[in-house]
């Protein structure tokens, strides 16, 4: 993948093609218990797919607060480029992009736009469910918008903001 | 007679088809909407159209199976369950569905385990939900007064209770969403009820006339908000609000809130 991505900004759209990565809650923690260097300098995609065989069938984005807490030290210890999940993340997060990193949000639920140009490489840790396991995929024309960037830009703050304020304005 | 192959092609159309006003609502709001937020709903009715002519799951979370029978005595509880739970297996490898079904404490993968709600009818009939773990995430129940909310036990606190928890939600659960509110005295009634207004078509007005208004405000109050489609700001952040009332305990005061999302997963058999 030759983005960038530390120039983009919010609001920014991007097609991704290369290598992305699923991770869910037990690959975060293997990830960060074991040195797993495949995902060096790569990109990191919140994503429980369904997979028959070697068909992904559908794989759009999964919530990405829950991953907070694993964030900052996965990006100091793999170097990841760019996040793709739904919803946003924390501050902390916000902070670990710095300089280094963007996370992009995906459509949640438009499981089958994603698909549409996706191989699946490989399969690792195929134990920890269909859910759960770590996928290598290959993606084109990928389409994602960057809502949080590497210098400091949150579009999911700006809104919550401006969500606060109207409900005091309705109330 | 409910038969093994009643129940997957119900579980086929659910995954894979949303309900026609659940479509209208969405392409109501596209044309709503300009510049990001109108290019989300594009992208999402793009999604919705590959899934009904390649019979593919509209979502990869195929959710919590939530079946609503009316069970008119000709087949037993029993048999009825082990008919869902046969066209589950089946429906998990063939359609398929992802195996949603983990055990919480060892953490064993099985397969999808379907919630079963019967009542008694005149007449046979199935609404089966399937509900998304995201908009599940974000649902609530409140307990009014709520010192912080500064809301009170009266429709204008079980108003701020609901703007609340869509503040709260902002994209996590994939608007625009569909609302159902419930107010009563037990915890477990106001969870139930609540996510059986999600069962209501999105133009289904209620019997009710205080609650009627209650919706339609309530609507115009969240679409203020701006969260809009996957939150990423819009003018759409709620397709329908659907409330219901019960009786309280004079203690207490519930409010439940459902959240559904836009794959709003609903269909039903023989009604």
């Amino acid at each position: 993948m030759d983005i960038d991505f530390t120039k983009l900004n919010i609001g920014d759209k991007v097609l991704l093609e290369g290598t992305i990565f699923t991770a869910r809650d037990r690959a975060h923690l293997f990830f960060l218990e074991n040195d797993f260097q495949k995902i060096k300098n790569s990109i990191i995609y919140h994503c429980g797919p369904i997979v028959k065989g070697n068909e992904v069938i559908a794989a759009g984005p999964t919530s990405s607060s829950r991953f907070n807490v694993y964030t900052k030290e996965l990006i100091d210890k793999y170097g990841i480029k760019a996040i793709i999940g739904k919803g946003g993340m924390d501050k902390n997060v916000l902070e670990a992009l710095r300089g280094r990193a963007v996370y992009l949000s995906a459509i949640g639920g438009a499981a089958l736009l994603y698909t549409k140009n996706m191989q699946l490489r490989n399969v690792y840790k195929p134990e920890f469910g269909m859910t759960d396991a770590i996928y290598e995929l290959e993606v084109k024309d990928f389409p994602v918008v960057v809502t949080m960037d590497s210098k400091g830009n949150n579009l999911h703050e700006e809104i919550l903001r401006k969500s606060e304020k109207a409900y005091g304005e309705v109330i | 007679m409910l038969s093994e192959k009643d129940v997957f092609e119900l579980y086929r159309k659910a995954s894979t088809e949303l309900p026609s006003d659940v479509v209208e609502g969405l392409e109501r709001a596209k044309e709503n909407e300009k510049g990001r937020s109108k290019e989300i709903l594009e992208k999402i009715l793009e999604n919705v159209s590959i899934a009904k002519r390649n019979s593919k799951p509209i979502c990869q979370d195929t959710g919590i199976p939530i079946f609503y029978v009316k069970n008119d005595g000709k087949q037993s509880e029993k048999e009825i369950g082990e008919i869902i739970d046969q066209a589950t297996k089946k429906a998990t490898d063939e359609i398929p569905l992802r195996p949603n079904a983990i055990d919480s404490i060892s953490g064993k993968v099985s397969g999808n385990k379907p919630v079963i709600h019967f009542e008694e009818s005149d007449k046979f009939g199935i609404d089966l939900l399937m509900k998304g773990g995201g908009s599940e995430n974000v649902s609530r129940i409140y307990s009014l007064p709520d010192e912080r909310l500064g809301a009170n036990r009266d429709i204008k606190g079980v108003r701020k209770c609901v703007l609340d928890a869509v503040i709260k939600a902002q994209g996590k659960g994939c608007p625009p969403y569909i609302l159902g509110i419930a107010t009563g005295g037990s915890l477990e009634e106001v969870a139930h009820l609540s996510k059986r207004q999600l069962l209501r078509k999105l133009n289904d007005e209620n019997d009710d006339s205080e609650l009627k208004k209650f919706e339609k405000e309530l609507l115009q109050e969240i679409n203020k908000l701006g969260i809009g489609p996957s939150g990423l700001g819009g003018k759409t952040t709620a397709l329908a609000v659907k409330a219901a009332k019960s009786y309280r305990h004079p203690a207490s005061f519930f409010v439940g809130i459902s959240f559904g999302c836009w794959a709003h997963r609903r269909q039903s058999y023989g009604h």
